[in-house]
């Protein structure tokens, strides 16, 4: 326990020291926030887009669901695959810290990371643009908590599995663009055709959004969307304990 | 002063190529204890095995009374490791590696008098991107002893090393022996081993060719001498059956006469004999680079 926490620290310190990563964590969600809310402002709810819900109400949420997304499947696998090939995981492995630790530290720091981004992103939105609060607090922090676990074990794996840091980085913006377009940060679900809704229901933004929506706008917890969450942590889970063995 | 490593047979493969093929040696509480071998010889991938990095193919090994596979946690925590190739995150400060690395809280006075042992104290701050090769280096060494390890494997540890910084290591590596700290020292250059290890094991092709102290390794081989002259004239094939000789190489007006023990004594007493005083007689012992080039090169011909 003591070992974890030392990791986690260092890995938080490691990560505030990059200020690209942090710049791109921080910033991005922010900018796409506040380019909607020029253009659209929080207009009154329409019954046949965002779920009703009304266009900033609805992106909260989802840009939380999409922060929690960048840092898993970008920012940790990128880290972790760099420490793979250039020795630094080899370092751990001879020291007394075990590897699990190092792994565990990831985890927990994306975490902390990502409760402190989407802070930020609900606080500004609730203070500029007066959007709904969670209906639901524990709901949505239960979604949130399960969403970021979930993505970090995906880092993990993706780490783990490519090659390279050069390979995470090509793969990790690419997944994480590809579900920022289709699964509910983008383009709203009524408007996108059929065949990329099934292909966004294969990917786990799309149920984490509306794992984090349901109970933001009082709509009850959605149970069938937990279990394909905990589906997707199950698997990852499972991959990376295989990968990090045989690395 | 019992045995700290034990090992039997030990065998390594990587596909179809055997990096360790059943290597046989014990490691003495205490001492330093030295790998020598040419490139690809299998020193690390041996070591590695030791630590319980890498799973071997064959054979038993014990350090410390450990299984270092099976047991490897508990054996982390009694060993220190100074990899030949690894790193640490770019933007880790020094300080904070052997906070990290120290199992105890380190206390302020430990970790200065490490960082001061090993030249870093005004890098206490830098992150380890920044740091030079040798300081690098210097920074693994540290890290390897920061848990007080009953034996320290150090892979390498003075290349890249400026000849100063060497010669520091050196003494500080004595000082951990010192201290009761037995040491497995991986390396590639003589001195170093002549210097520093009670034993030494020869490695090539994943086998060990000779083991013994690095002073009985050259003196098995001492016995041979070259003695050496400059000669203008008849060949002098005669030598060959002086006592003590075994070969007459004449190459353009360079002699060497080949042989051991007393061979000088004879062949310069036999030239004057016949009148031939070359003003340039000498005789030469082989050093521990030529016994080790010799053992290397003995083994590939096989
Ligand atoms: N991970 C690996 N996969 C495949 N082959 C390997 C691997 N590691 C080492 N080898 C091979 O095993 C042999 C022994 O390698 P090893 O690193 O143990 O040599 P070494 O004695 O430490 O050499 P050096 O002095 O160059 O460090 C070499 O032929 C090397 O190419
Ligand atoms: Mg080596």
């Amino acid at each position: 326990m003591r070992t974890l926490m030392k990791t986690t620290w260092v890995e938080l310190k490691l990560f505030a020291r990059e200020p690209l990563t942090v710049l791109f964590t921080f910033a991005i969600p922010f900018v796409v926030l506040f380019v909607l809310g020029g253009v659209f402002g929080n207009r009154p709810a329409d019954p046949h887009v965002y779920r009703g819900f009304g266009i900033l109400n609805y992106y909260v949420p989802a840009y939380i669901a999409l922060v929690v997304a960048a840092i898993g499947l970008i920012a940790l696998p990128v880290h972790l695959a760099a420490y793979r090939e250039r020795g630094v995981l080899r370092r751990f492995r001879a020291s007394t810290i075990p590897v699990w630790s190092v792994l565990g530290g990831q985890v927990a720091a994306t975490f902390l990371i990502g409760v402190l981004a989407s802070l930020i992103l609900v606080v500004l939105a609730l203070a500029v643009y007066h959007t709904r609060s969670p209906q639901s607090l524990v709901g949505v922090l239960a979604a949130f908590f399960l969403g970021a676990i979930m993505f970090a074990t995906l880092g993990l794996f993706l780490g783990l599995a490519l090659p390279t840091a050069r390979a995470a980085q090509g793969a990790g913006v690419l997944l994480w663009f590809v579900m920022m377009q289709i699964s509910g940060p983008g383009a709203p679900p009524e408007v996108l055709p059929t065949a990329l809704l099934r292909v966004a229901d294969a990917t786990p933004l799309k149920h984490l959004v509306v794992l984090m929506q349901d109970p933001w706008f009082g709509l009850g917890w959605n149970g069938p969307e937990m279990l394909i969450v905990l589906g997707f942590f199950v698997v990852a889970a499972l991959l990376t304990i295989v990968f990090a063995r045989r690395s | 002063m019992g045995t700290v490593i034990e090992v039997q047979r030990l065998h390594k493969e990587y596909g179809s190529l055997v990096a360790v093929d059943d290597v046989s040696f014990q490691v003495m509480a205490g001492e330093i204890f030295g790998l020598l071998g040419p490139n690809g010889a299998g020193k690390t991938t041996t070591v590695e095995c030791l630590q319980g990095l890498r799973h071997a193919d064959g054979g038993q090994m014990r350090v410390l009374g450990l299984d270092p596979w099976k047991e490897r946690s508990s054996l982390r925590r009694r060993i220190g490791s100074q990899l030949q190739e690894s790193a640490l995150p770019d933007r880790l400060k020094v300080w904070e590696a052997l906070d990290l690395f120290a199992t105890t809280s380190l206390s302020r006075s430990a970790r200065e008098q490490l960082l001061e042992q090993w030249g870093l104290a005004d890098k206490r701050n830098t992150s380890f991107s920044s740091l030079s090769g040798g300081q690098r280096q210097r920074l693994f060494v540290a890290l390897a002893l920061v848990n007080q390890p009953e034996v320290v494997f150090l892979d390498e540890v003075t290349t890249g090393l400026d000849p100063a910084a060497r010669r520091t290591t050196w003494d500080l590596i004595e000082q951990i022996r010192e201290r009761g700290t037995t040491v497995v020292l991986v390396s590639h250059f003589m001195d170093e081993v002549e210097r520093l290890c009670q034993r030494v094991a020869v490695v090539n092709h994943g086998r060990i060719v000779a083991l013994d102290t690095p002073a009985r390794l050259v003196e098995q081989r001492a016995q041979q001498r070259r003695v050496l002259f400059h000669w203008e004239g008849e060949p002098l094939s005669w030598l060959e059956s002086l006592p003590h000789v075994r070969a007459v190489q004449q190459q353009g007006n360079q002699v060497e006469v080949q042989g051991d023990g007393a061979v000088f004594q004879h062949v310069a007493a036999a030239l004057l004999q016949r009148g031939i005083e070359p003003d340039d007689l000498r005789v030469e012992r082989p050093t521990l680079e030529e016994v080790f080039l010799q053992m290397v090169g003995k083994s590939d011909e096989e």
